[in-house]
């Protein structure tokens, strides 16, 4: 994905965390989140990551990042331990989805989830046309994508309602990572909650 | 063949090249945690690398059951003796002889120099044999803060070891918190499990039921109690391998042909094994073994902390890298993550990273390329 989508999901994210804060970066990668959360937003960040490459690159960012794996649930982290637990485009690729939500809002006493948006217009297109979508959100082939779950905002909040989640904000980005107002699950190519109990 | 190709291999590939060992003398006498008090005490040790004017490049790196102070590189005596774990030290390595002054010691009770119970008892002048106290980790560490201070080492830059080096690693962070800047706690365990002991116990009563022990007093009847050293090790041996590695290693292959019906070496694993307690039982002391592993049983810093080990954890200051190996089925991944969770819990800084690797408990010792690349990754950011 690209460095300036990147920013636009984090600059929110970063917006959200106040100083002093604890947040739990759940797929952290390298911990680039987490390493300017910690230098800009004062926050005192951990990451949790499966693979190796990216354990080390974190190591060598100084993160605290825990090697593991999120479809085993957050096992060993205590009750409402952080303020915020983020999963950033992460959601889509795993497979027990409520689990890791419901886990999410157990460690954590807010859930910070982004995800691609499968209804996004120039997606629709993409099907419409034929193909399955591949773009600055959803940047990978079908036959090589990390990605399990195909979901839209409406699916999405469907589901925090019947979990009974409460969203206490919704931004929606498009592919340019500017904000989105109108007809949300039409226009919007990324979209970041924030959730709680 | 073979030891000529250590020797080579001892010449061209370790890491510092020529080491030799160096004693330090201590008078003060040590309280031990078990009540003793060890009226003085010798520690030898090895340096590699050069201490800084700040003297704050210094790394201990603590050694487990078997080990010793000889780390890295070798000895004028014997180029095939290479220190146990020479592939992390050196120029261009993990413990990068460049930056860190590193300090391996020999533990007290041990038997490679240090005050054991081989050493003699200054109250008989005979060797303290069964009479040498039962030392803990917690003692090893006051142990160590001594020989800091010889070296006139505030704070360590980091401590580090594998197995029951990663406790002492683990506890140089709680007894001395000011003294600690980094960590690296590697296949280790917050305390052994009545599995880990009940092993120990096993190769415990090997040594001690052996005829030769004498009660721990066989110095003075001229034997060792090398049947029981032997059974031992055998025993400690397999729980440091891995069952696939074994079935990879050895299977079920006879070393002749055919199965002879007897009780002879015949399997592969059972030649590997005898050979390797052999060995070990040549040159180790039974008394050093029985202390070590009850240093390891006695291990749990959580008890004078109600078995809360996020409170026992919680003096510590040094940023802590916990490593584990995922078919370490002696000290299991699941036994690091217990450390790394009561850090998380306590919102102390630490990284965890779950190696995977074939060779078991013994995988710390290995030379695999992503496990040292994360201890490098570490050790880069500890500013000397």
């Amino acid at each position: 994905m690209s460095a300036t989508m990147e920013r636009a999901d984090f600059d929110l994210i970063a917006s959200w965390v106040q100083p002093g804060e604890r947040v739990l970066d759940l797929g952290c990668g390298d911990g680039s989140l987490l390493k300017r959360l910690i230098e800009e937003r004062g926050a005192k960040g951990y990451g949790v990551e499966l693979e190796d490459a990216e354990v080390l690159a974190a190591i060598a960012n100084g993160i605290n990042v825990i090697q593991g794996n999120l479809e085993q649930g957050l096992a060993g982290f205590d009750d409402q331990t952080f303020n915020h637990v983020v999963l950033s485009r992460t959601l889509q690729t795993v497979r027990h989805t409520e689990r890791i939500l419901s886990e999410m809002l157990r460690v954590g006493r807010e859930a910070v989830v982004s995800f691609p948006n499968f209804a996004y217009w120039k997606n629709r297109m993409a099907v419409m046309a034929g193909r399955m979508p591949v773009s600055e959100d959803l940047p990978y082939e079908w036959f090589d994508t990390p990605n399990l779950r195909f979901f839209t905002l409406l699916d999405f909040e469907s589901l925090c309602s019947k979990m009974g989640l409460v969203i206490r904000e919704r931004q929606v980005l498009d592919d340019a990572g500017r904000a989105v107002v109108e007809e949300p699950n039409f226009l919007g190519s990324l979209a970041v909650y924030r959730l709680g109990r | 063949m073979r030891r000529l190709t250590r020797t080579l291999y001892g010449i061209c590939m370790s890491g510092v090249g020529l080491v030799a060992a160096q004693r330090a003398h201590f008078s003060q006498p040590l309280q031990l945690k078990g009540g003793g008090v060890l009226p003085a005490f010798d520690l030898v040790y090895e340096t590699y690398g050069t201490l800084n004017a700040a003297k704050s490049n210094a790394v201990l790196v603590c050694h487990a059951l078997s080990g010793h102070h000889h780390v890295a590189g070798h000895t004028a005596d014997n180029p095939a003796n290479v220190g146990w774990w020479d592939n992390i030290v050196g120029r261009g390595r993990p413990l990068d002889t460049d930056r860190f002054f590193i300090v391996g010691v020999n533990n007290l009770g041990g038997c490679h120099g240090s005050t054991g119970p081989g050493s003699p008892n200054p109250a008989t002048g005979k060797p303290w044999g069964a009479d040498f106290p039962v030392v803990t980790v917690e003692d090893w560490v006051d142990s160590h803060a001594r020989l800091a201070d010889h070296l006139g080492i505030d704070a360590w830059a980091a401590t580090m070891g594998g197995s029951l080096g990663g406790m002492q690693a683990l506890q140089w962070a709680l007894s001395y918190p000011e003294r600690v800047r980094h960590a690296l706690v590697i296949a280790a365990t917050p305390k052994l499990s009545a599995e880990n002991i009940a092993f120990n116990d096993v190769a415990r009563q090997a040594i001690l039921t052996d005829p030769d022990f004498h009660g721990g007093h066989f110095y003075e009847h001229g034997v060792r109690p090398l049947r029981g050293l032997r059974l031992a090790r055998m025993l400690g041996h397999i729980t440091y391998l891995s069952d696939d590695q074994m079935a990879e290693k050895f299977g079920r292959r006879l070393r002749t042909g055919a199965g002879s019906y007897g009780f002879d070496v015949e399997f592969e694993i059972e030649s590997y094994l005898r050979y390797q307690g052999d060995k070990f039982a040549g040159v180790f002391d039974a008394n050093t073994y029985l202390r070590m592993t009850k240093a390891l049983d006695y291990f749990d810093p959580a008890q004078d902390h109600g078995d809360d080990l996020a409170r026992a954890l919680a003096g510590a200051r040094a940023k802590f890298l916990v490593v584990a190996f995922s078919t370490d089925w002696r000290f299991s991944p699941e036994r690091s993550r217990e450390i790394v969770h009561a850090m998380v819990h306590n919102g102390q800084d630490v990284a965890y990273a779950e190696i995977n690797s074939a060779h078991g408990h013994d995988s710390f010792l290995m030379d695999e390329p992503h496990y040292h690349a994360v201890v490098d990754s570490f050790l880069k950011r500890v500013t000397t």
